[in-house]
C-alpha cells in the first residue's frame, strides 16, 4: 500500500543547530503514527516544515504519491494537511464559528460572513466524529479540552485527512485525554491518519500502530507498537537506559513541618477555590495533592507560598504562624517553590542563568556586598549549579528563554534546592517535560525528601502522584476529599475521588 | 508555556460585588448631588427655558419652559431609585448603561439648574456638540482601523495636522474637491509610512508615531509660515457648504441637531455603520481582528499577517486625512499652524472609551464634543464654574475609564506587538 505521506530525507538547520539530519518517515491511510521524542529533538521543527511554517533546506515531501513543494500553511491545507499545535491557535474572543472558519469563510453574495452556514458544518462534523462543541460559544469561555475539539474541527473543516497533533495531551487532565484518544481512534476509522507528537510513553504504547523514535535530529528507529516496549523505547529516546519507575526508600516521617487548618482561599475572580482544608505535612515524606486542574491546587499553592493570602484559617511553617506572612519571609523560613507555569512564576525569562539562580538570595552574602552585587561569586555559583544540576547550556550567561523547557525547570530547582530548606511546595514539576528531565526531578525530590525535608507535591499526573508519594490527599471543588496511603489504594479508587465519587464508610 | 492557554481564560463580563456596590453609591452620590447642588440652591418659583431650535433654522418649535426646582427634585428621586435597586440587587450587565442614564440625569440636572431664570438653547447646544465631535469620532474610526489589526497608531494627530494642511493649500490651488482628495492621500502615504516602519522594520510603534506627529507639526508649521501665512491665495480654500437632508431636516427639534450640516459630519453616520458592518460582518474583518488578536494563529490558516496589516493601517491614515480635511474644508476654510491642537489624541481616548468599537466611540466622541460645546455655552449661562474645568471634563472622564471604572476594555490582544515568524 502506498503511504499517504512520504517525509524523505528531510534537512533543516538553523545557525548552529542541525535541527533534522535527513529525516525520513511515511504515514499509512488509516494509521496513528508516533513521532517520539524528547524536547528539542526535532520533531515539532519536522511538522512545521511539512506544515509549510519553515521551509527544509533538503528533501522532499509526498502527499499520495505527488511530490509536493509547501511553502505556505495555505499549501499544506491544500494538500489536506492539517495541524493542531501544541499552544492553541485559537483567538479567545472569537466564537467557535468564527474561529473555525477563519481562513476558509463562508460567504453570502457581498462578501459577508455567513456564519449560520458555517455553525450547520461545524455541528454536521460535530455530529459525525462524536466532537461536542457548540458553535455560537466564545473560546475564552471554553476548557482546554473543548478548545482542544475546535482546534480538531478546524482541520475537518478544511477536509483535511492528514492530521498532525503536536504533544496533544500536554495541556489535558486524564479525563480529557481518554477522550481525545477515542476521538483519535473515531478519526482513524473514518479514514483520516494522524501523526501523533508526544515523549509520553504511556500514550503511545496505548494508542499509536507504529513509533518513530527522533533523537538530536535523527530517526533512531520505526517500531510497530506489537514488537516493541515501553523499555525499548525509553532507551532510543534517551540514548541509554532509564528508571521508568522511583526506588524510593520507606519514608522516616519526623516533625510536623507545614500545618494548614480550616483554610479558605478565595480565587481572583472573588470565588471561593479552596473550602476548609486541612492537612499537615512532616518532615521526610511526601504529600501528593491529587485532582482534576481547577479544583482549587492552584489557589492552595499559592496561599501556602504567600502569593495570595487566605480569607480564613491557619497556615502554620514550623510553629510560626505564616497566613498573613510576606513571601520573602516564608522563602526565608526554608520553604522552596517550584512554581506551575514555571516560565511566568518561575523565571525572568530575559535573565541569564546565573541571575535567575539567585533571585532570592541575591541581597544576602556572599552575592551581595555593601550593596553591590559580587558578579564573580554568582557566576561561580551559577557554574557550580550548573554542572552540579546537569542544566545543558552554552554557558551560565545564557538567558533562560534559549534553554528547553526541561533545563529551565532543573534552573529552579537548582535555586531552590540549593538553599537550606525545610519544606519544598512543588507545583507541576514536571509538566511539559521528557522523560530524561522528569527522572532526573522525580530523583531530586525523592532525595530532599530523604533529607528530611517536607514536601508537598502537587500534580494532575496521578503516575507522578502515585510513584512519589507517601501520602495522597485527593482536591475536589476546594476540598480535600480524603487522605489516602498510595500502597493500598488502587489508580482507580483515587480516580474515582478525583470525580467526587467519596466511598460510603464500611 | 503550558499555562498560556489558562491565562487567556479569564472572563471580561464578571462584575464584582465590590463593584456593584460601589457603582450603587457613585448613582446615590449623584442622586444626592442633583437635589444637594442644584434643587437646593434655586428659588421655587425659578422657571428654566430650554429653546428647541437653533438659530438659522426654519423649522420653529416652541420654548420648553418648566418650573426649575421639581424637574431637579424629580430627575434627583429617579437617580436615587436607580441607585438604590442597584444596591439592593444590581444591574448586572446593564450595569454601564444606568451609569450612562444617571450621568445624563445629572448633567441634565445641572443645566437646568444653570439655566434657571433664563434660557438655554438646548438644540443649538446639541447641534454644535455633534460638530464637535466629528474630528474625535474619525480619528477614533482611523484609530480602529489600525489597532484593530494590531498596529498601535498614535501619529493620528500628525497625519491629520499634515492633512490639513494639503486640504488648504491644494482646496486653494484647484478646489475643494480636489483639496479632499490630496487630504485623504497624504493621510495614507504618511500611515504607508508609519507601515513601514512598524510592521517591515518592527520599529516601536509608539516612537514610530511619535516620529511623524513631530515631524507633521515642523513641517506644517515651516511651509504655513513661508508660503501659507504670506500668499492668502494660498489658503483660501473655502469649505462644504451645509446640506439640509430632504424630510429628515425638517423634523422638529431632531432635524436641525442632525439633519442640517455638511459633508463630514454626514460622513461620520456613514462610516459609523461601514466600518461596523466590514468590521463584524464581513471577510475582511473576521481576517482584520484575526491579526490584531492572534497573528499566529491566522498565520497558519494561510492569512497574510502583514498585508493585512498594511491594508488596514493605510485605510486608517486614509480616515485621518479625512478628518484633517474637516479642520479646513468641513470648518474654517483656511489653515492655522497646528490648528489639530490634540484631537487626534483625543479621537484615540473615543476609540479607548467605545472599546475600540465603531459605535461605542461615536457615543464617546459625541460626549466629549458635548462636554466642549457645554463649556463654551456656559460663558453665556454665567454658571460659577470657570470653563476651563469644564473642558477639563472629557480628559478627566478618559482618564476615569481608562483606570477601569466603567469596567475594563478590551484592546486587541496583539496591539503594538510586530509579528515574527520565528
Amino acid at each position: 500500500m502506498e503511504p499517504v505521506l512520504d517525509l524523505r530525507g528531510i534537512t533543516k538547520r538553523f545557525p548552529g543547530v542541525l535541527a533534522n539530519d535527513h529525516i525520513s518517515i511515511d504515514l499509512m491511510q488509516g494509521e496513528i503514527h508516533a513521532l517520539l521524542g524528547e524536547n528539542g529533538a526535532g520533531k515539532t521543527t519536522l511538522m512545521n516544515i511539512l506544515y509549510g511554517l519553515y521551509k527544509p533546506d533538503e528533501g522532499d515531501i509526498f502527499v499520495k504519491g505527488q511530490k509536493l513543494t509547501i511553502d505556505t500553511p495555505n499549501d499544506a491545507i491544500k494538500a489536506g494537511v492539517g495541524m493542531v499545535h501544541q499552544h492553541f491557535m485559537l483567538i479567545p474572543v472569537f466564537t467557535v464559528t468564527e474561529n473555525i472558519m477563519l481562513g476558509d469563510e463562508y460567504l453570502k453574495p457581498g462578501g459577508f460572513l455567513d456564519r449560520k452556514k458555517a455553525a450547520a458544518r461545524i455541528r454536521e462534523i460535530s455530529q459525525q466524529y462524536n466532537l461536542q462543541v457548540e458553535p455560537d460559544a466564545y473560546v475564552k469561555d471554553l476548557p482546554v479540552g473543548i478548545q482542544q475539539r475546535v482546534e480538531i474541527i478546524k482541520l475537518l473543516f478544511r477536509n483535511a485527512d492528514i492530521l498532525i497533533l503536536d504533544e496533544p495531551t500536554a495541556v489535558l487532565t486524564p479525563q480529557e485525554v481518554d477522550e481525545l484518544f477515542n476521538i483519535m481512534k473515531k478519526l482513524v476509522e473514518q479514514g483520516k491518519s494522524i501523526i501523533l507528537i508526544t515523549h509520553k510513553l504511556r500514550e503511545v504504547m496505548e494508542f499509536a500502530d507504529r513509533t518513530t523514535v527522533i533523537r538530536g535530529g535523527k530517526v533512531i528507529g520505526t517500531a510497530k507498537q506489537s514488537e516493541t516496549n515501553q523499555f525499548e523505547l525509553a532507551a532510543m529516546m534517551v540514548g541509554r537506559q532509564i528508571e521508568l519507575n522511583i526506588d524510593k526508600k520507606t519514608a522516616e516521617t519526623k516533625d510536623v513541618v507545614l500545618d494548614v487548618k480550616n483554610l479558605k482561599v478565595l480565587d481572583t475572580h472573588h470565588q471561593v477555590a479552596v473550602a476548609n482544608v486541612s492537612f499537615e505535612v512532616r518532615a521526610g515524606e511526601v504529600l501528593g495533592i491529587a485532582g482534576v486542574q481547577g479544583n482549587g491546587q492552584t489557589e492552595l499553592v499559592r496561599a501556602l507560598t504567600g502569593l495570595t493570602h487566605p480569607v480564613e484559617g491557619k497556615i502554620h511553617l514550623l510553629e510560626r504562624d505564616i497566613t498573613h506572612a510576606p513571601v520573602k519571609q516564608i522563602t526565608e523560613l526554608g520553604t522552596a517553590h517550584i512554581p506551575e507555569d514555571r516560565q511566568k512564576d518561575g523565571l525572568v525569562m530575559t535573565y541569564s542563568i546565573e541571575d535567575n539562580l539567585i533571585l532570592n538570595t541575591w541581597y544576602k552574602a556572599p552575592f551581595t556586598r555593601n550593596v553591590i552585587l559580587q558578579r564573580k561569586v554568582i557566576l561561580d555559583n551559577a557554574q557550580q549549579l550548573v554542572s552540579n544540576f546537569d542544566i545543558r547550556t552554552p554557558s551560565a550567561l545564557t538567558a533562560t528563554s534559549h534553554l528547553s523547557g526541561g533545563n529551565q525547570q532543573k534552573v529552579i530547582v537548582a535555586r531552590e534546592f540549593s538553599r537550606p530548606i525545610k519544606l519544598l511546595v512543588a507545583s507541576q514539576p514536571t509538566r511539559g517535560l521528557d522523560v530524561g528531565s522528569i527522572e532526573y526531578i522525580h530523583r531530586r525530590i525523592i532525595e530532599k525528601r530523604d533529607d528530611g525535608c517536607a514536601v508537598l507535591l502537587v500534580s494532575t499526573e496521578l503516575d507522578e502522584i502515585m510513584q512519589l508519594s507517601d501520602r495522597v490527599a485527593v482536591m475536589y471543588r476546594g476540598q480535600i476529599l480524603a487522605i489516602v496511603d498510595p500502597k493500598t489504594t488502587s489508580r482507580e479508587e483515587i480516580g474515582l475521588l478525583m470525580a467526587g465519587v467519596v466511598p460510603e464508610a464500611h | 508555556m503550558t499555562q498560556s492557554n489558562a491565562t487567556v481564560l479569564k472572563s471580561y463580563e464578571y462584575i464584582s460585588p465590590t463593584r456593584r456596590t460601589v457603582m450603587g453609591i457613585i448613582f446615590l452620590a449623584l442622586a444626592l448631588g442633583i437635589w444637594a447642588l442644584f434643587s437646593r440652591t434655586v428659588t421655587p418659583e425659578m422657571q428654566t427655558t430650554f429653546s428647541l431650535y437653533p438659530g438659522g433654522s426654519s423649522v420653529v418649535v416652541p420654548d420648553w419652559v418648566f418650573p426649575t426646582q421639581p424637574m431637579l427634585n424629580v430627575l434627583a428621586f429617579a437617580g436615587a431609585l436607580l441607585g438604590a435597586y442597584q444596591l439592593a440587587r444590581g444591574f448586572g450587565r446593564q450595569t454601564n448603561t444606568i451609569l450612562g442614564v444617571v450621568s445624563a440625569l445629572f448633567i441634565f440636572g445641572f443645566l437646568a439648574w444653570g439655566a434657571s431664570g433664563s434660557s438655554l438653547n438646548l438644540a443649538g447646544l446639541l447641534k454644535v456638540a455633534v460638530v464637535r465631535a466629528v474630528p474625535l469620532v474619525l480619528g477614533a474610526f482611523s484609530g480602529i482601523l489600525c489597532e484593530r489589526s494590531g498596529v498601535f497608531n498614535i501619529a493620528i494627530e500628525g497625519m491629520m495636522l499634515t492633512a490639513a494642511f494639503c486640504a488648504a493649500l491644494f482646496g486653494s490651488l484647484v478646489n475643494i474637491w480636489f483639496g479632499l482628495f490630496i487630504a485623504i492621500l497624504t493621510g495614507g502615504v504618511m500611515a504607508l509610512a508609519l507601515a513601514v516602519l512598524a510592521i517591515k522594520y518592527k520599529v516601536d510603534q509608539i516612537i514610530a508615531g511619535t516620529v511623524i506627529n513631530i515631524f507633521a507639526t515642523g513641517i506644517t508649521s515651516f511651509l504655513s509660515a513661508k508660503f501659507l501665512q504670506r500668499y492668502g491665495d494660498l489658503n483660501d480654500s473655502g469649505r462644504f457648504g451645509t446640506w439640509d437632508v430632504p424630510v429628515l431636516s425638517k423634523i422638529p427639534f431632531i432635524g436641525p441637531v442632525f439633519f442640517s450640516h455638511n459633508l463630514f459630519i454626514y460622513a461620520m453616520f456613514i462610516f459609523v455603520i461601514l466600518l461596523t458592518v466590514a468590521l463584524f460582518y464581513t471577510q475582511w474583518g473576521l481576517r482584520t481582528r484575526a491579526v490584531g488578536e492572534h497573528p499566529k494563529a491566522a498565520d497558519t490558516l494561510g492569512i497574510n499577517v502583514n498585508r493585512t496589516r498594511y491594508i488596514s493601517v493605510v485605510l486608517g491614515g486614509m480616515m485621518a486625512g479625512f478628518a484633517g480635511a474637516y479642520f479646513v474644508l468641513g470648518s474654517v476654510g483656511r489653515f492655522d499652524e497646528v490648528m489639530t491642537a490634540g484631537r487626534g489624541f483625543v479621537g484615540l481616548a473615543a476609540m479607548i472609551f467605545g472599546n475600540w468599537n465603531p459605535i461605542g466611540s461615536l457615543g464617546a466622541g459625541m460626549l466629549f464634543g458635548f462636554a466642549d460645546s457645554l463649556a463654551s455655552k456656559l460663558a453665556i449661562l454665567k454658571v460659577p464654574i470657570p470653563n476651563k474645568f469644564l473642558e477639563m471634563g472629557p480628559y478627566i472622564i478618559t482618564m476615569i475609564v481608562l483606570a477601569g471604572v466603567v469596567g475594563r476594555g478590551q484592546p486587541p490582544a496583539a496591539g503594538g506587538k510586530p509579528y515574527e515568524k520565528e
